[in-house]
């Protein structure tokens, strides 16, 4: 008999160049030199450029004086400042577009996308009307909009319209009265912070009665009773007072208030109306995720309306809608650059506009504000994927 | 013993429902009236719609000035949208600084460019291979020639000269048409097991997807001639097409990997176990499935493309929306409604456009959805 040896012993014999192994590595080493070389040649190209235009490169520009004015700054602006104060004044313009873009976005977003669920037919059509046409419209054709054809054409200043508030409206601007806290407002701000922490640990305790007991403490008449007593106490104790000081009309302008010029106006209302639609459609498709049945077996557990929405409704629509929420807020965030187009002095505008136009340094501008909306996406999609990771069905 | 029971024989005729459940009353009560609440809620709708649609009626239909009218009607004190003006200058908006002499060879492009196209969007036409080769590869060369000319005896017209609605169409058509390959590689590499490879497509993906389009067009009108070498000009049109197609393929790479994901691992293995090769496994099983699946995905990202093509006119392009923009300080025909009648004849070419992409791309998720769900 001859024994047959028909063990395998290692992979199949291949040809060297059929090796999957081999052929893996080499096509990762070529990748490699065909990305490094691409990149030494544009950088030698970018070099060679600039010699020819006499430009120098680095980040020494950033402690220059910019020597240009920017219409709105969070911070006092002069035209001495630096370049890496322009900078700032940048992010932090952007910073403030974003978060009151989100804060009105996701407000009227979520009023619409609830709308367009409901049974009433007027109003659930005029929601799908609203989504349909903002959602099909080019943003900046909508900042065009707001800017150029509404708030460019309102009355001269003489002729304000008046809003309620000591609020007026005009070709310059909104302009809304300016709170004046005094300086015993520190203790509401710590009257504040105390009335945050006794609703969390009453909060707490609330739930711990509520799984040993059963006896259910009305959690929110309560931490609405926290609040007005606690803030009161400091408000009344300390003194202190919040003066107004209302934008009044003089002979050629407003003096007094806060001044929010036009281009701030329209940029925000334009990327909140927009980014609402957005929003809407992501609340409309989280709540109809939550299939019927799950609002039937919380009934027959005998759960009251609002627990059944707050125990078992929201938090399973919540995980349809959060992440695609943060994304659009992202978007928001992206989408305010549009503000360059208007004239508002957000990031691109003041650097990679301004700046990069007088410096020449446009490598090293273009990296800086890549840079931050790098950062801001990193941040949320971190944030994305705790959440994920936080609320992920637990299977078997 | 005959039967004194009565059986019935024949079932009795449904009776009509209680009037109050049929009928237009019921469902104005059902829709409408239901609760004291919906009540609120409808009187304060029917409010707004009275609030808002007379004047926006008015506007533009109302006292409109129609296409025929003169300059001194839009100037009336009380004068809606000026059409006038919109057709009076609608050659610029839709073809730019074209010259007047030869606007049929954009029109051969876009009839050329719709009449392929309808068909390849169509499910039930057959010749797709083809169809789609001839839109994919050929109608952009012929396009080219035809538009910048320079050969076969047509006039040369510099992409300068170009502009309107003809650019937009060209960036979107431009931006999807290459982004398309490029996204699907981008997503293969992405799925790739080699980690290098992975690598690179993971952070070209991200960082494209992480910055603002506008940041793209700048660094592509500013960087692209310092990257390229010394004496080599790059047409103004020519960088916003490739910030373009950049920015869109890694967006498109991220709707393919949704479709690569969403299959089966039995596809996968069933090739393998085939013994197909790499590029065979991907181009006749797994591709053909995965975009098949995707072609929603990829019109809502053309959809989002073609909104952003505006953002080309701060780079200095004159696409539709600019050249609308550089209309409202034409004093020929300034008017107090001038800007808002540009921006509503914009809003609604492009709302034209977005809307019936989104339809269909709607219908093509229900189509492709059959039999997938259980």
């Amino acid at each position: 008999m001859v024994a047959i040896d028909n063990e395998r012993k290692g992979p199949p014999r291949t040809s060297f160049l059929n090796d999957p192994v081999v052929r893996g590595i080499s096509y990762q080493v070529l990748a490699t030199v065909a990305v490094v070389a691409f990149f030494v040649w544009i950088i030698q190209n970018a070099a060679v450029n600039l010699a020819a235009q006499n430009k120098t490169s680095g980040f020494d520009f950033l402690w220059n004086a910019a020597g240009f004015d920017i219409s709105f700054a969070l911070f006092a602006w002069t035209r001495t400042s630096l370049y890496w104060q322009a900078f700032l004044a940048g992010l932090t313009n952007t910073l403030l577009v974003a978060v009151f873009g989100i804060f009105f976005a996701t407000i009227l977003g979520f009023i619409i996308g609830i709308a367009r669920l409901s049974s009433n037919f007027i109003i659930s059509r005029l929601a799908t009307v609203y989504i349909e046409i903002i959602r099909n419209i080019p943003l900046l054709l909508q900042l065009f909009f707001w800017y150029f054809a509404v708030l460019k054409a309102m009355p001269a200043v003489r002729q304000s319209i008046a809003l309620p508030f000591d609020t007026f409206i005009n070709q310059r601007g909104l302009f809304v009265p300016r709170p004046l806290p005094d300086e015993q407002f520190l203790w509401v701000y710590g009257a504040l912070a105390l009335a945050i922490v006794l609703c969390a640990v009453m909060t707490r305790w609330a739930r711990l009665r509520l799984e040993q007991t059963g006896q259910r403490v009305p959690v929110f008449p309560t931490a609405v009773a926290i609040f007005v007593v606690v803030v009161g106490l400091g408000f009344l104790l300390s003194g202190a007072s919040v003066a107004f000081d209302p934008p009044v009309l003089n002979r050629f302008n407003f003096s007094g208030g806060l001044e929010l010029p036009p281009e701030l106006v329209a940029l925000v209302f334009g990327l909140s109306i927009y980014t609402a639609a957005f929003i809407a459609e992501t609340v409309r498709a989280g709540i109809q995720a939550v299939s019927h049945g799950q609002t039937e077996a919380a009934q027959s557990l005998g759960l009251a309306e609002g627990d059944r929405l707050r125990l078992v409704i929201i938090p399973q629509a919540m995980r349809v809608i959060v992440p695609p929420l943060t994304s659009q807020y992202l978007n928001l965030t992206k989408n305010s650059s549009l503000g360059a187009a208007i004239g508002f002095p957000e990031l691109v505008n003041v650097f990679a506009g301004t700046t990069l136009n007088q410096t020449g340094r446009a490598i090293e501008v273009i990296a800086m504000t890549m840079l931050v909306y790098l950062t801001f996406s990193l941040v949320t999609s971190g944030f994305m994927n705790w959440y994920n990771g936080r609320v992920k069905l637990v299977e078997r | 013993m005959s039967s004194s029971s009565f059986v019935r024989q024949e079932i009795a005729p449904a009776e009509a429902p209680p009037s109050s459940n049929a009928g237009a009353g019921a469902w104005v009560r059902k829709n409408l009236f239901a609760t004291p609440q919906d009540t609120i809620l409808t009187l304060l709708g029917i409010a707004f719609l009275l609030w808002a649609v007379p004047p926006v009626f008015n506007f533009v239909v109302g006292h409109a000035v129609g296409p025929g009218g003169t300059v001194d009607e839009c100037r009336a004190q009380d004068a809606g949208a000026c059409w006038a003006y919109i057709s009076a200058r609608i050659s610029f908006f839709i073809y730019g600084f074209y010259p007047i002499d030869q606007f049929w060879r954009p029109n051969i492009v876009m009839l050329g460019g719709a009449a392929l196209l309808i068909p390849l969007m169509a499910p039930k036409l057959p010749f797709k291979r083809l169809n789609a080769l001839l839109f994919f590869i050929v109608f952009p060369v012929v396009s080219y020639i035809l538009l910048a000319g320079g050969a076969f005896g047509l006039e040369s017209v510099p992409t300068e000269r170009w502009g309107g609605l003809l650019v937009t169409l060209i960036i979107s058509l431009v931006g999807i048409i290459c982004s398309i390959p490029l996204g699907i590689l981008l997503a293969l590499g992405r799925q790739s097991k080699l980690p290098i490879i992975k690598t690179f497509c993971v952070a070209f993906i991200e960082l494209w997807r992480a910055v603002p389009l506008i940041t793209v067009l700048f660094m592509a009108s500013i960087m692209l001639p310092l990257f390229v070498p010394q004496g080599v000009t790059v047409d103004k049109l020519l960088r916003a097409l490739v910030a373009v197609t950049l920015f869109e393929a890694a967006y498109l790479a991220e709707v393919v990997r949704g479709g690569l994901q969403a299959l089966p691992r039995g596809q996968y293995e069933a090739g393998d176990s085939l013994g197909l090769k790499y590029w065979q496994r991907m181009g006749l099983i797994i591709l053909p499935q995965a975009l098949k699946h995707v072609i929603p995905g990829i019109v809502n990202s053309f959809i989002a493309l073609f909104k952003d093509t505006t953002l080309v006119s701060i780079v200095g392009i004159f696409d539709l929306l600019n050249t609308i923009q550089a209309g409202t300080s034409d004093i020929n025909w300034s008017a107090p409604n001038q800007a808002i009648t540009g921006y509503v004849f914009a809003a609604a070419v492009y709302w034209v456009f977005c809307f019936s992409m989104s339809r269909y791309s709607i219908f093509m998720e229900r189509r492709l959805n059959t039999g997938h769900k259980r």
